[in-house]
């Protein structure tokens, strides 16, 4: 009698283990195809140079050192690619949230002619490919004397981020009672109080997410820093990391420092706001 | 996306009809500084010849898409670009729905689940600018790539992936393919976790094996997800620049020659402004085919 009810459950729970270690082994697998091409970049950005292509490869050589880095910190011209990257994304996510939220609060709160017209000029804008646009924005940039400046790529770069974010904000504001800010307007408030004072401080999280995903976007975009900007000090961190190979010969080291240093901002947030940013990133995908 | 709400008050006060208009002004500015000027003087210029460099341009009527429908290296731009895309689509969609369902595990503890997911996501947070120059050392013949293949027998140990024209294509696609699995993983996880667990249970009981529960629950049930992000996608990696640009700048020769560098290329390296515009209205049409195909879904779906 024992025999036959152990058996099944014996091989049961066998069964379970080699699930278990079949899964462990896959997770292991994605895992390496996923992480093992970063931590090469991140053991190559403290190699020197030389040995960036040694035979047999190692992932600790001699001369391990953060020589990279402090070539780095140590040249004014590569920090200045770190400069401009946080005044542009910084800019551009201020300006974003302030317009989108502003626009997010006229759609979930006011009814309007021009709202659906509006509503999916918004969205169809974001399928058009940057591609298209530069050849106009190259002759518009240098025509309003906005090339190679902070306001030529902050304004361009807030037509890529302004539509997500209008979509997004009005999403979360949709999920506020609308009785929240009514209430202040029938005290007699004016609207724009009721947005600031009452909308605005309950949609932080909102606010927050939608600040991320914009300073991301702004940090990593590549074309139109690569067209609107021409001298070395007004290049962002992506054009940066490209110039350190044209030079004479390619620093590997220096661009895998700067690739990591590049990266930190958004490893930072992404880590913080983890949370946030796979609910946003996920809201058009799923439907809720 | 937004709910109309029924009007409470039949009589509105003129203040609360002119306010909307007022918040949306910013935006609508912008939109049409930036995006509805910038179109019409590209479909503008795509009539014309070399605007720019040109003062006064003549109207050429259809001339410039005569010469970019007739050059060959458009066709194999246009061919690249749909083996790039296909390829990169799909191979998305398998690794992240093979991760997903790995992630979505009960097997093993949450932590361990977590740190995972941690690892699987890592490629999607660097930008196509690092993950370039990332893969140019790791691809390079001398670099790690070769010598692991070498070490299993796969290679010979000193294959120029980047720079031979027969394996170009398939190397950026490789690399594309990495940076953006994680997007499509992401969202199929959350896909994953919404399909209630009495139906698979339900299909367990009904004597349903783990495949036939994938095809039968699985699949059906992430249907919706897959075809968004799958359109999503494809509109994005059609669109895919800096990744190629500063891997193998189209090259060798036009190994790699996708829409977005044929375009780009025209403008700044040939200085052929109103064939460039011609292009960038030929990429802005197919992208808005794409659109249409993912605004018809969307409604489906509502």
């Amino acid at each position: 009698m024992t025999t036959v009810t152990r058996t099944p459950r014996l091989s049961r729970s066998s069964r379970r283990l080699v699930q278990r270690i079949g899964l462990l082994l896959g997770l292991l697998a994605g895992a390496t195809f996923a992480a093992a091409p970063v931590l090469w970049m991140l053991s190559s950005s403290f190699k020197p140079n030389t040995l960036i292509f040694e035979f047999p490869p190692r992932l600790i050589t001699e001369g391990f050192s953060f020589e990279a880095y402090g070539a780095i910190f140590g040249d004014p011209e590569k920090i200045r690619f770190f400069i401009n990257s946080y005044v542009v994304s910084g800019a551009v996510t201020i300006a974003t949230l302030f317009v989108a939220i502003l626009a997010a609060y006229a759609f979930s709160r006011y009814d309007f002619p021009f709202k659906k017209p509006l509503n999916v000029i918004i969205v169809t804008v974001q399928a058009v490919p940057p591609i298209t646009l530069l050849v106009p924005y190259f002759g518009l940039v240098v025509t309003l004397g906005l090339f190679n400046t902070y306001p030529g790529l902050i304004l361009t770069y807030m037509v890529f981020t302004l539509p997500y974010a209008i979509i997004m904000m009005t999403g979360y504001f949709n999920t506020i009672p609308r009785e929240l800010d009514e209430a202040v307007r029938m005290d007699g408030a004016g609207s724009w109080t009721a947005l600031w004072r009452i909308l605005v401080p309950i949609s932080v999280p909102g606010i927050v997410s939608v600040g991320v995903y914009t300073f991301m976007i702004a940090w990593n975009e590549y074309l139109f820093a690569l067209t609107l900007t021409k001298t070395t000090d007004m290049r962002t961190v992506p054009i940066g990391i490209q110039l350190l190979m044209g030079q004479h010969s390619y620093e590997w080291n220096e661009m895998m420092a700067m690739s990591i240093l590049g990266s930190i901002p958004v490893l930072v947030l992404f880590l913080f706001f983890q949370r946030f940013f796979i609910g946003g990133l996920t809201a058009g995908a799923v439907k809720s | 996306m937004s709910t109309t709400l029924p009007r409470r008050r039949s009589r509105v006060s003129l203040s609360r009809r002119v306010e909307p208009y007022a918040y949306v002004a910013p935006t609508s500015a912008l939109l049409i500084v930036l995006m509805l000027v910038p179109i019409v003087m590209v479909i503008g210029y795509s009539f014309l010849d070399n605007v720019i460099l040109n003062k006064n341009p003549e109207v050429v009527g259809f001339d410039n898409y005569v010469e970019v429908l007739t050059d060959g290296v458009f066709h194999t731009a246009i061919a690249n670009t749909f083996i790039f895309v296909t390829a990169s689509v799909v191979a998305h969609l398998v690794i992240g729905l093979a991760f997903a369902m790995m992630l979505n595990s009960t097997l093993l503890g949450p932590r361990i689940i977590s740190l995972f997911r941690g690892l699987f996501i890592l490629p999607w947070l660097f930008t196509a600018a690092i993950v370039a120059v990332l893969w140019r050392m790791l691809l390079n013949p001398n670099g790690v790539a070769n010598y692991l293949l070498a070490a299993v027998g796969i290679t010979t140990g000193d294959t120029e992936w980047l720079a031979d024209p027969a394996l170009a294509l398939g190397s950026v696609t490789f690399i594309n393919i990495w940076s953006g699995y994680p997007f499509f993983m992401i969202s199929l996880l959350a896909g994953l976790q919404g399909i209630p667990a009495d139906l698979n249970e339900a299909a367990r009981v009904d004597g349903a094996g783990p495949l036939q529960r994938f095809w039968n629950v699985t699949v059906p049930q992430l249907k919706p997800i897959i075809i968004s992000m799958a359109l999503l996608d494809f509109i994005w990696t059609s669109q895919q620049f800096a990744l190629i640009w500063m891997t193998t700048g189209g090259g060798p020769i036009i190994a790699t020659e996708v829409l977005s560098t044929y375009t780009y290329k025209l403008a700044f390296a040939k200085y052929e402004f109103a064939l460039a515009s011609t292009s960038a209205v030929l990429v802005l049409l197919l992208s808005m085919v794409l659109a249409i195909f993912y605004v018809r879904h969307q409604r489906a779906r509502d």
